[in-house]
């Protein structure tokens, strides 16, 4: 059968959304950021908030997120977005407002304004990407670097001894009063991507309830960073990452996920 | 039994050659082993065995750069 | 006439925050200006004008909520003293940066580092130079009274907006602790309507998305920011400068001052026109931009100045930029916390400039 016959606008089964720009995004081939930010403006087309919706970049790989999501955003200070968010919210309770941070924005430079936006239960959404490393600074340790894992300020590989444990940030927040959806989950195959959106979207939909905090943390691979090839990080991820990292919901609806 | 058949329009220029998509593909379509770089020199994703196309859509779920357009009818 | 109030500057800060008409402040707590968030919340603002009330985790969190809400084009505005000021120093450069319109208010307080909770003017270079990094400017309002502490927050927000640019209020211990008659301004409704063309309320169909940054990676593109910022301050010198000039007219040397030192002056020079010695006092208003003309004005009539700041000299250097060595110009003042009094100041205006 010839292709044009199937390559016609009836039989269109899956394009990209309109929500993002028509500009070639920043990132190393086969990084999971490009995935994310297509789930979240999924998200919002789906959901009908283009015009509701106002994103906070943060300091790393995805400063520029702001150049590939066509919505209004602003970018804020390393590690600041959830304050920024929160004085965003406070001024317009209506509007969707969500912060998209790297590990080491959320989990070191900010860990006090993610724990304190969590705690006081802002109804924002964070989209939190953890790859254990400091992508665009060219790959030091990050707060969620594993234990034994190589980077370049830890060439010999993490050792506790020298520089402590990793941080399970989103366990942490899990626990605070203020969080009512926290969920764990990664973009590297078609059912985790499925995932993924089912969780973002809940996370964007819980603004509209008003009962705090919900944040998706997405496991994600750095094949820069971790000098490997894209296939090659999605299957170290899996073997090395998702251990430490398990996928899966871990609040949901405010009460804690029993396992 | 009606059987699928799909297409995958490929955004060569977006492409990045990062593979995910075909180690994806369950019906091993895709390739993109043929000396052609776009014009940032990567080599770009195409339909080596366009017959076993199914539409599945997952290559455009996983690929990270919004590349991949798919198309699907049923026969 | 408004309503008159017996108040200290902090209280006068926010009750004067609500008749702006401000939407909201981001605080926390620090000595000795944590009177304003606390009069706020007594007043509960979100339930007498819906203005937002929030006290932060830390000085970095609170200037940051700043930034986000200042991002939807909504006024706002913080408060704090020296060493929490130094934290919020990132978020300001990132609002000069942004353009971003809001107001800070410094209690200032004796420093380096901790240094003590006595008022002090040691933040005069922070304030005036920029504080943060990169090329910027804020504009700078120094209140030498409860009043000018209530009058500077209605002027302060005006400005931020006229000029997308962050303003300080520059005060001290002095002014924010001490109790003074105030006239209150009416209150100012808040704004119902957002039309500023950079505000951030959500990409409608009829608009194209909008961007809150200060980030160009493209150096020549940031080139091009950096000239544009410097063209507004250039605006700013050439139409908000402020001053107050008292006995000045026929004076043969003057002393120049702000905020609560100016206070002290103005018993000085005339504890010294009693003694036959006739000295004027100019006061900047606003710090940036500084009077530089006006003071240039003097150098053909007078023999001298003296700069009194409660610091070790800082506000001198400006003093000595306008006159172009074309005049002495010496410094006193008492400094960590340590207030001189206005005998002190004749005493060594005699000695330094009259010697």
């Amino acid at each position: 059968m010839d292709l044009k016959e199937i390559i016609k606008p009836e039989n269109l089964v899956y394009k990209r959304t309109e929500c993002l720009t028509d500009k070639t995004l920043s990132y190393c081939p086969g990084c999971g950021h490009g995935t994310v930010h297509r789930l979240v403006m999924e998200t919002v087309d789906e959901l009908g908030i283009q015009s509701d919706v106002i994103g906070v970049a943060s300091v790393g790989c995805s400063v520029l997120a702001y150049d590939f999501m066509d919505i209004d955003m602003t970018q804020s200070p390393h590690g600041r977005a959830t304050a920024v968010a929160t004085g965003i919210k406070r001024c317009w309770p209506d509007k969707f407002v969500f912060t998209y941070q790297g590990d080491g924005d959320l989990a070191a430079i900010g860990t006090g304004e993610t724990i304190h936006a969590c705690n006081r239960g802002e109804n924002i959404t964070i989209i939190f990407i953890n790859n254990g490393i400091y992508g665009m600074t060219g790959g030091q340790m990050a707060p969620t670097t594993l234990l034994g894992m190589k980077s370049s300020t830890t060439p010999y590989g993490r050792e506790v001894e020298l520089m402590g444990n990793p941080i399970k940030i989103t366990e942490l927040v899990a626990q605070l009063a203020g969080t009512y959806f926290v969920s764990r989950q990664s973009v590297h195959t078609p059912g985790n991507v499925r995932k993924a959106k089912k969780a973002i979207k809940t996370a964007f939909e819980n603004q509209k309830l008003k009962k705090g905090l919900s944040l998706v943390e997405i496991v994600s691979n750095c094949n820069s960073g971790w000098k490997m090839t894209p296939v090659e990080s999605n299957k170290w991820m899996e073997e090395n990452m998702f251990p430490f990292y398990p996928l899966g919901d871990i609040k949901v609806e405010g009460q804690l996920v029993q396992k | 039994m009606a059987k699928l058949k799909g297409a995958v329009v490929v955004d060569v220029e977006r492409c990045k050659g990062c593979e995910l998509c075909i180690v994806t593909c369950p019906q091993k379509v895709l390739a993109n082993k043929a000396a052609k770089v776009n014009s940032k020199g990567y080599h770009y994703v195409y339909m080596e065995n366009p017959d076993d196309c199914t539409g599945c859509t997952n290559c455009a779920v996983v690929c990270p750069d919004g590349v991949l357009t798919v198309y699907r009818i049923k026969i | 006439m408004g309503e008159l109030k017996l108040m200290k500057g902090n209280e006068a800060i926010a009750e004067a925050a609500i008749r702006a008409g401000a939407d909201a402040y981001f605080g926390y707590p620090i000595t000795p200006q944590s009177e304003v968030m606390e009069y706020l919340a007594a007043q509960q603002p979100h339930k007498r004008t819906g203005m937002v009330l929030l006290q932060a985790e830390s000085e970095i969190a609170a200037i940051n909520m700043v930034y986000g809400a200042a991002s939807t084009g909504k006024k706002t505005m913080t408060s704090s003293s020296s060493p929490g000021i130094s934290l919020k120093m990132e978020g300001i450069s990132y609002l000069a940066g942004a353009e971003l319109p809001a107001l800070i208010v410094n209690v200032v307080r004796g420093g380096p580092g901790l240094g003590t909770i006595q008022p002090s003017q040691s933040d005069y270079f922070q304030a005036t130079k920029g504080g943060g990094h990169g090329d910027y400017r804020l504009l700078v309002l120094a209140p030498a009274s409860v009043q000018e502490m209530s009058d500077f927050v209605k002027l302060g927000f005006e400005l931020a907006f006229k000029y997308r640019n962050p303003v300080m209020i520059l005060s001290d211990g002095i002014i924010g602790q001490m109790m003074e008659k105030v006239e209150l301004f009416d209150p100012i409704p808040r704004k119902t309507e957002i039309n500023e063309p950079w505000a951030l309320t959500g990409k409608s169909s009829d608009r194209k998305k909008r961007v809150v940054t200060s980030l160009d990676l493209d150096p020549y593109g940031n080139e091009k920011h950096n000239h544009e910022l410097q063209r507004k301050y250039k605006e700013m010198e050439e139409n908000e400068v402020r001053f107050e000039e008292i006995d000045c007219s026929d004076a043969e040397y003057l002393m120049v001052a702000y905020g609560s030192s100016a206070r002290i002056c103005q018993k000085a020079i005339k504890l010294a026109r009693l003694k036959g010695i006739k000295v004027g006092l100019l006061r900047p208003i606003t710090l940036f931009p500084f009077p530089t003309k006006q003071l240039y004005s003097y150098t053909n009539r007078i023999k001298g100045i003296l700069s009194v700041e409660l610091n070790t000299g800082q506000m001198i250097e400006d003093i000595r930029l306008a006159v172009n060595g074309k005049l002495p110009v010496e410094h006193f003042g008492r400094c960590g916390g340590v207030v001189h009094s206005p005998e002190e100041v004749l005493a060594a205006f005699e000695k330094i400039i009259m010697k």
